[in-house]
């Protein structure tokens, strides 16, 4: 068998100490990225994704599964330099200018890109003579995106890459991003916009507490992550009583409110009302992605 | 091919814009040896060393800034540290040995500069060697500053950005006052202390100039022991930091 020409994570488990005991930030994650695939890690702050990506790029090591990259470990594709990142808080160093940083950046890979492109690439032409500790949010977000791209790595890996971006910066980095995965470049990343995983990625990898809970096409997650949530005051009714509502598939206790998960909101919500006129402050959303996903794993904390 | 001298230049380049280098590391030792030494300009026997006060300050201020100057690439590591730019080049195929050199290089560009400094204000206040003896002398110097190379990497990998400051300029200022900087130290146990810190020998290095040798045995023990002391102990801070980031 010819080896693996992109990304394989497999069974990746990763658990972090804390005052509060262990967290379990990776609990099994299996995914495969083909060469030449974008695709988004997609889920709510604390699902993993970070935990994910640092492993993918060697900064940490799993406590168990395997990571393989380009057919092997994460540190030969590094040090092979076909690995650009753009990490949370990846490093802007100040005293220098933005095209000094990245041609610093440049002279450490073996096959660079020049870098006047690089800066082209990620909208800095303007701005290539400021110093790097007088950029703003985006302008930051930028250049972490140039450090990236000037090492012409064969796969990016962009975490939270349009934090701080203004909606023009997005939209240009994403024709960027698109530009260069048309020349063949391998993209993940990660991001807690289900928008942005909807509009360019080819695939969409969903993560809730650590866990893949659904990897597919943006359409089959958007689908999946489209529901709506019911929330209500509510005290002094039982949480199983609430669950047995029609329409309703998971229910949530914060205080005297109640958040109800819902495949029908509908006859949840006429249910409601007539078994609970007690029930106010109602309110129903589209679940933003945080309730999707407490739904979508809310068979999890059973014991197998 | 990757180009560590084209990235080391970039380093030398962020030093250099760097305020602190001026104040501390140079203009400080200046104006204190003009200050200290001036005076006493025509005190050919200083305090029973047979050194001349301009020649025993010159290598005393010239130790202390550049001890200075090699300990301030501690205050750049641990301010690169806390914006995340070790992680960043743990994605590059920069070595860490390259890393390492790196970082040694720069901090001994910055204390020649001192030392560079010092001797020309020594000559201005009538300091005069032979050729052969600035040589000699400033060999011993490089080699002592080693130790202070690797406490500066040590101090940056160990320490916050908060707090490396204050412990670099905390770690100079007993350096250079129990090495006999700021006055010569020759007897008792002041002298013991002495002769156990790496910042005494740098001193030591000026008896050079007088056609003595400038370290015996215990010196070079001295130097070396703290040498490889101290690399060990950067060495493991830094693969703590990395391991933990």
């Amino acid at each position: 068998m010819a080896p693996s020409s992109g990304i394989e994570l497999r069974d990746l488990e990763k658990t972090f100490g804390s005052p509060a005991g262990p967290v379990r930030a990776v609990r099994g994650i299996d995914v495969d990225v083909s060469e030449g695939e974008t695709v988004a890690l997609l889920g709510p702050n604390g699902a993993g994704k970070s935990t994910t990506v640092d492993m993918l790029l060697g900064l940490q090591r799993p406590d168990a599964g395997t990571v393989s990259v380009f057919g092997g470990p994460p540190e030969r594709a590094v040090s092979g330099g076909r690995v650009g990142a753009m990490l949370q808080e990846g490093g802007v160093l100040r005293d220098l200018t933005v095209r000094e940083l990245v041609a610093m950046m440049a002279a450490l890979f073996p096959r660079p890109l020049d870098v006047e492109e690089a800066l082209h690439l990620a909208q800095l032409s303007e701005i290539v003579d400021r110093r790097t500790e007088r950029l703003s949010g985006g302008e930051r977000q930028r250049l972490r995106f140039a450090v990236a791209l000037v090492s012409n790595p064969d796969l990016l890996v962009l975490d939270e890459p349009t934090v701080g971006m203004d909606v023009e910066s997005r939209r240009a980095f994403w024709s960027t991003v698109h530009e260069l995965s048309a020349r063949g470049k391998t993209f993940l990343f990660a991001t807690h916009y289900l928008e942005e995983a909807d509009a360019y990625a080819d695939r969409v990898v969903l993560m809730a507490h650590g866990r893949v809970v659904a990897d597919g096409p943006p359409t089959a997650i958007k689908a999946i992550v489209g529901s709506r949530t019911v929330r209500a005051t509510l005290p002094g009714v039982g949480l199983e009583e609430l669950e047995r509502l029609p329409g309703v598939t998971h229910a949530e206790r914060r205080g005297e409110g109640v958040a109800l998960g819902c495949s029908d909101s509908d006859a949840a919500l006429r249910e409601l009302i007539a078994r609970y006129p007690a029930a106010r402050d109602i309110e129903v959303r589209g679940a933003g992605l945080e309730e999707a996903f407490v739904q979508l794993t809310a068979d999890d904390e059973v014991p197998a | 091919m990757s180009n560590p001298l084209a990235y080391a230049r970039f380093e030398l380049l962020r030093t250099f814009r760097n305020r602190r280098l001026y104040i501390f590391s140079l203009g400080f030792p200046l104006v204190l040896y003009y200050a200290i030494a001036g005076p006493n300009r025509n005190e050919h026997d200083l305090g029973g060393t047979g050194i001349s006060a301009p020649l025993y300050f010159m290598v005393g201020l010239a130790a202390f800034g550049a001890m200075n100057a090699v300990l301030g690439s501690g205050a750049r590591i641990a301010a690169e540290r806390s914006v995340g730019w070790n992680r960043q080049l743990r994605l590059t195929p920069l070595s860490t040995r390259t890393y390492f050199r790196v970082k040694v290089a720069t901090a001994y560009v910055m204390g020649i500069l001192t030392i560079a400094l010092l001797y020309l204000a020594g000559a201005t206040l009538g300091v005069h060697l032979q050729a052969g003896d600035w040589l000699a002398m400033t060999g011993l110097v490089l080699i002592g500053l080693a130790p202070f190379a690797a406490l500066g990497i040590l101090f940056g990998h160990l320490l916050t950005s908060d707090s490396v400051g204050p412990a670099i300029g905390g770690a100079t200022a007993v350096f250079a006052l129990l090495g006999g900087t700021w006055f010569p130290i020759t007897s008792g146990v002041m002298q013991k202390i002495a002769e156990a810190l790496p910042s005494y020998w740098l001193v030591q290095a000026a008896h050079v100039g007088l056609g003595q040798k400038g370290w015996g045995t215990t010196g070079w023990l001295v130097v070396v022991a703290w040498t490889v002391g101290a690399a060990v102990l950067a060495r493991r801070a830094y693969a703590r930091d990395t391991r933990r980031v």
